[in-house]
């Protein structure tokens, strides 16, 4: 099944005068299931195509299915209902809210679904002891180190049951050890049948994908299986 | 997101930032608190006001001699003729919803007593005065008719006259000298209360006929004041009087009134005006303080969207909508002006409290002065919050992520 269809998409951005354009026509298939990762060296335009998967921006132009629905001309208010029911995000910077525990943490994505209390506190709850956190539910992120924040964060892109994950530069803030931690849960989930899809421009993380496609100047300059699995 | 919850996320971020709120709180608690306090202040002076007047008497009609028209249409100095005894007695002959009458005349004039003197009012009444005008004698009594008839020279003062010609020494019994006439003071009146105003105990009543031929050498009244049976009498009592004067005075239609009547009711709502307007005036600057707590509220939002944006783009990128993040700080400034205008009303009450005690004035703290203030306070919070709340909302999520 195809969960991810974007044809020719193409991304300007206006500096000014000048128009910089960030994607020159992608083309791009995910499969549910898969793990994808992203990569190419800074400017290639692999942060805004993570934005358009993520539907966080609209292409300039192109198609983009996601699920078999069109998205690439939804409303704003749609866009934020896909985010929250089909898409979880995990940042290099972990996002998290300060001075917020990290059950509530969890929660935000549930508090945005319109869902109540309890039930919002039984799934935060669940999944942050599958991410093996169950004890520290009433920290607050400043109390946790880098490893515990980012699966605080991953917690929190799973507690929707999301079709796909999506990982900007998950280990670009943690140590090596840290961040190959980090990837196997990544692994585990894509194990489990999660659909991932990984930015980096590190080629040790993206061979924890699958799959790699190598961006450059805004388009997909060739594909690769990953070495490690 | 339901509203509960939007609530709650807004507890939370006031929580987080407790000294912040606090102080952005302090300008709407200064604003409802100043406002309270001064719309207790007008309506404590307000209700001593409409007291005082009410202590003068009750369903009384004063009726005064008109001023001469020097406008358009121009009467002759011989046929506008100021109020008699004449006036006073045919009014009592002929008015049925009248009760009784007090004609007088007055004017100011300097009393001394050994070596100190007082600026007073002088009053010349009948001995119906102290009934119309329901004074209650303290010392001492008040003079009869036979006082009248033989012009004697003789006083009834008021406590604010005693208290600067007396001080502690008992007043009846001594001679009193008014204009370098001689008078035995018989009576003291008991304190009526005054205002800022107007002070009713700051006068010296005399026979009416010693007032015209030995003092003030003149016959014309300056006023009758008139006594209703009742209060639903007063318009007819009214019609009455006029009826009478406007026949005796030989006033034929295309003629104004050469007097005026005018009624307890009348002043009082005269004095009303007044301390309405003052009142007003006061809370009126200070409101200005509360739209200055306001734009100190949406001075700290702004700081607060600009602190908080990657938290902004954070929700976003979970599913907050537009409106979902417009509402959460909406709401934040709403509970801070809330919460400003609690403790707000509270430190008024407490305020017009000590200003009752502390320096003496009268207040009164009204239910309406404090939903004002709350509500006014209320209004201030959404104001104020809806313009960070929309920058907040219209944060472009990747730069709010702090990307590029």
């Amino acid at each position: 099944m195809v969960l991810i269809k974007m044809t020719g998409i193409t991304k300007d951005y206006r500096m000014g005068e000048a128009v910089v354009h960030a994607l020159r026509g992608i083309d791009l298939e995910v499969e549910g299931g898969e793990f994808l990762a992203i990569v190419g060296p800074s400017g290639s335009g692999k942060s805004t195509l993570m934005n358009l998967i993520g539907c966080l921006d609209r292409p300039t132009s192109g198609e983009y299915y996601l699920d078999g629905r069109k998205v690439s001309d939804l409303s704003d208010d749609e866009l934020a209902r896909i985010r929250n029911k089909s898409i979880g995000f995990v940042f290099q910077t972990f996002n998290l809210l300060p001075r917020t525990n990290c059950l509530h943490n969890v929660e935000l994505p549930l508090l945005y679904a319109n869902i109540g209390r309890k039930e919002r506190e039984r799934k935060a709850l669940e999944i942050l002891q599958e991410v093996g956190l169950g004890d520290r539910i009433h920290h607050n992120p400043n109390e946790l180190s880098g490893g515990e924040r980012q699966r605080v964060a991953i917690a929190r892109a799973l507690v929707n049951d999301p079709s796909i994950v999506l990982a900007d530069e998950p280990t670009g803030n943690l140590d090596s050890k840290t961040g190959s931690e980090i990837m196997s849960i990544f692994s585990e989930l894509n194990r489990e049948g999660k659909t991932i899809v990984l930015v980096t421009h590190e080629r040790y993380i993206a061979d924890y994908a699958k799959r790699i496609i190598f961006l450059k100047d805004g388009k997909i300059v060739s594909e690769d299986a990953g070495i490690l699995r | 997101m339901d509203a509960i919850e939007g609530v709650r996320v807004a507890l939370d971020a006031i929580r987080a930032h407790k000294m912040r709120s606090f102080l952005t709180m302090l300008g709407i608690i200064v604003g409802v608190a100043a406002v309270i306090a001064m719309l207790a202040l007008g309506e404590g002076a307000r209700r001593q006001v409409e007291q005082s007047i009410k202590s003068l008497g009750t369903n009384l009609l004063y009726v005064r001699p008109g001023s001469v028209r020097r406008g358009a249409v121009r009467l002759g100095a011989g046929t506008v003729r100021n109020l008699t005894l004449e006036d006073a007695e045919a009014i009592r002959a002929e008015c049925p919803s009248v009760a009784d009458l007090a004609p007088y005349i007055g004017a100011g004039a300097q009393v001394k007593y050994g070596n100190r003197n007082w600026s007073t009012y002088i009053v010349g009444a009948t001995p119906e005065y102290e009934a119309v005008n329901s004074l209650r004698i303290e010392m001492g009594s008040f003079f009869d008719l036979t006082a009248v008839r033989t012009k004697a020279r003789i006083a009834v003062i008021g406590k604010t006259v005693v208290e600067n010609l007396f001080g502690d020494e008992d007043p009846v019994g001594r001679i009193i000298r008014i204009n370098r006439v001689a008078f035995t003071v018989v009576g003291v009146v008991a304190e009526r209360g005054g205002t800022h105003w107007f002070d009713p105990d700051d006068m010296v009543i005399i026979p009416i006929s010693t007032a015209m031929f030995r003092l003030f050498g003149r016959d014309r009244l300056s006023g009758i004041n008139v006594k209703v049976w009742s209060e639903d009498r007063m318009k007819q009592a009214m019609v009455e009087v006029e009826d009478v004067l406007r026949r005796r005075h030989r006033l034929d239609e295309s003629k104004e009134n050469d007097f005026t009547i005018r009624s307890q009711m009348d002043i009082m709502s005269v004095y009303g005006e007044t301390a309405r307007t003052m009142t007003f005036l006061l809370a009126g600057i200070a409101g200005v303080s509360l739209i200055v707590g306001g734009i100190g509220i949406m001075n700290i939002m702004l700081v607060s969207v600009a602190e908080r944006t990657r938290e902004i783009g954070t929700r976003i990128a979970v599913g907050a909508r537009r409106i979902d993040i417009l509402s959460q700080f909406v709401v934040e400034s709403v509970v801070i002006g809330l919460a400003g205008g609690v403790i707000g009303v509270a430190v008024g009450i407490v305020g017009a409290q000590l200003l009752n005690s502390l320096a003496g004035w009268n207040t009164a703290v009204s239910a309406q002065g404090i939903a004002l203030a709350f509500g006014f306070a209320a209004g201030v919070g959404t104001f104020f919050g809806i313009y960070p709340a929309r920058k907040a909302s219209r944060l472009d999520p990747i730069s709010a992520l702090g990307y590029e």
